[in-house]
């Protein structure tokens, strides 16, 4: 038992220094999701045929590809047409691309079930499509958003594991560097997945917290929170 | 084309894909009239109302508020604050309050003061007897609750006429008796309503001129009596006798 927390205690740094690492990915795997996801929303809810019919492609083509096989033809196929990205942002494109699709049904999703008939009401107020948009659809669309969104954000937090396969010295290439050292696979890896659950579990506590202090009555699932996704 | 009316409608048609729907309506409502269309399902009632706000812009024909040709005028928002329009499945936004759902056409389309807004929102929603529910989200309030909360919150943006389109269609026979309340008052308060409903015993009580629609076409329209009494069409007979023996002659 000693000899654990002994070994747990000279692994934190560098653990920590993996989680930081972690972190970056996944926040940044995120946003790119978000900045690529929204759009593509927009485009499905708003477009005409043919945008609609490109994004519902590409949409079926990140969801249908493994992310492990999409991060390796990231790192291996793009070098080969030309294109050499360091590892680090290579997994950040795989990761936030796959997620912008995931990403862009949640929000298509939340912007659709602001039932059409607020839209006509707001329109017989004299109301523009922008005013509508901003101060009737958006403000109840975000409220339904957030508990698919932080359950995609702890999808995307537990992804960026598959990133160590491609070489980002992440928390579990860090874990490993440990272990080639120690010999300790077991309580390093135990130790690699309290932290994962510590981070998921602080993501998903930050955004019900979020959910709870903007709650309004009737709108979203009610009681409903992450884990019901 | 200048008209004294406030309200006119010409040689309205209007057409979903190949099934035209309306078929040369012809109609014009004075200040402070009250004028009722009733008819089967899917005779284009509620067509109309959202051709006059181009909620549905319609195919041909012209609409005119007072001097506005609304058809082809480039500021439809501005004849959309003037027109006010009640729904039959009520159209509340679900993120705001009672008050809050009449307050935002005052302070984001006419760019009212919050306070004065909220003033005028209060009064609105006493006027329709629901001042105690000013806090209330929409998911909080009953059927009835909510209809009067549209009500409000068309009357909020003081129109020049509201359309009600069947306002009572998706509540129980208690709930209708508390919106209908509310609507007899605003037409002997001199409000300018034009109302689609099954409600015959409201349209035979309330309307100034009943309108019965078949097909597209307006089949006859004139004083409620002389509809339920002594219609000259047949078929509007039998339209008007076969609801007054379901729902009996008065609806209270």
């Amino acid at each position: 038992m000693i000899e654990n927390i002994d070994l747990i205690q000279s692994a934190l740094p560098f653990l920590l220094r993996g989680t930081v690492v972690t972190i970056q990915l996944t926040f940044w795997s995120l946003l790119l999701g978000v900045v690529v996801g929204l759009p593509l929303a927009f485009a499905q809810v708003y477009g005409n045929k043919v945008v609609t019919f490109f994004t519902a492609i590409y949409e079926r083509i990140a969801r249908s590809i493994p992310l492990l096989v999409i991060l390796l033809l990231i790192n291996y196929a793009l070098p080969m047409l030309g294109f050499r990205i360091p590892v680090f942002r290579a997994a950040v494109l795989g990761i936030g691309l796959r997620s912008s699709a995931y990403q862009s049904q949640i929000y298509r999703g939340a912007i659709q079930s602001v039932s059409g008939s607020q839209l006509k009401a707001a329109m017989s107020l004299g109301m523009n499509k922008l005013t509508a948009f901003t101060h009737i659809i958006a403000p109840q669309a975000i409220r339904i958003a957030i508990p698919p969104v932080t359950n995609e954000s702890a999808i995307v937090l537990k992804d960026t594991s598959l990133a160590f396969t491609i070489g980002v010295v992440e928390l579990v290439r860090q874990g490993d560097y440990f272990i080639a050292t120690s010999n300790e696979p077991m309580v390093i890896y135990l130790t690699v997945a309290a932290i994962y659950f510590v981070l998921t579990t602080t993501i998903n506590l930050a955004l019900s917290l979020f959910e709870k202090k903007y709650k309004i009555p009737g709108i979203g699932i009610e009681g409903g929170h992450s884990d019901a996704y | 084309m200048p008209t004294k009316h406030l309200l006119k409608i010409e040689d309205l048609h209007h057409s979903f894909g190949e099934d035209e729907v309306l078929k040369g309506i012809s109609l014009a409502l004075n200040k402070g009239e009250t004028k009722v269309i009733v008819g089967p399902s899917g005779t284009g009632k509620s067509t109309i109302l959202n051709n006059i706000i181009r909620l549905v812009p319609p195919v041909s024909g012209k609409i005119y508020l007072e001097d506005v040709e609304i058809t082809s005028t480039k500021k439809i928002n501005q004849i959309r604050q003037q027109i006010g329009f009640v729904f039959q499945d009520f159209g509340l936004f679900n993120h705001l309050t009672a008050k809050g759902n009449v307050m935002i056409g005052l302070t984001k389309v006419k760019k009212m003061d919050k306070k004065e807004a909220e003033k005028i929102a209060m009064e609105e929603l006493e006027r329709v007897g629901i001042g105690g529910f000013a806090d209330s989200y929409p998911s909080q309030l009953s059927g009835g609750q909510k209809q009067r909360v549209g009500i409000a919150r068309a009357l909020a943006m003081k129109p020049k006429l509201i359309l009600f389109d069947e306002p009572t269609s998706s509540l129980d026979p208690e709930l209708t008796g508390e919106v209908l309340t509310v609507m007899r008052n605003l037409a002997q308060e001199g409000m300018t309503m034009l109302i689609v409903t099954h409600e015959m015993g409201f349209a035979r009580t309330v309307a100034d001129e009943l309108i019965f629609m078949e097909g597209g076409h307006i089949i006859e329209q004139g004083p409620p009596e002389k509809l339920f009494k002594n219609p000259e069409h047949k078929r509007t007979r039998e339209f008007l006798f076969k609801l007054t023996d379901l729902y009996g002659e008065g609806e209270e």
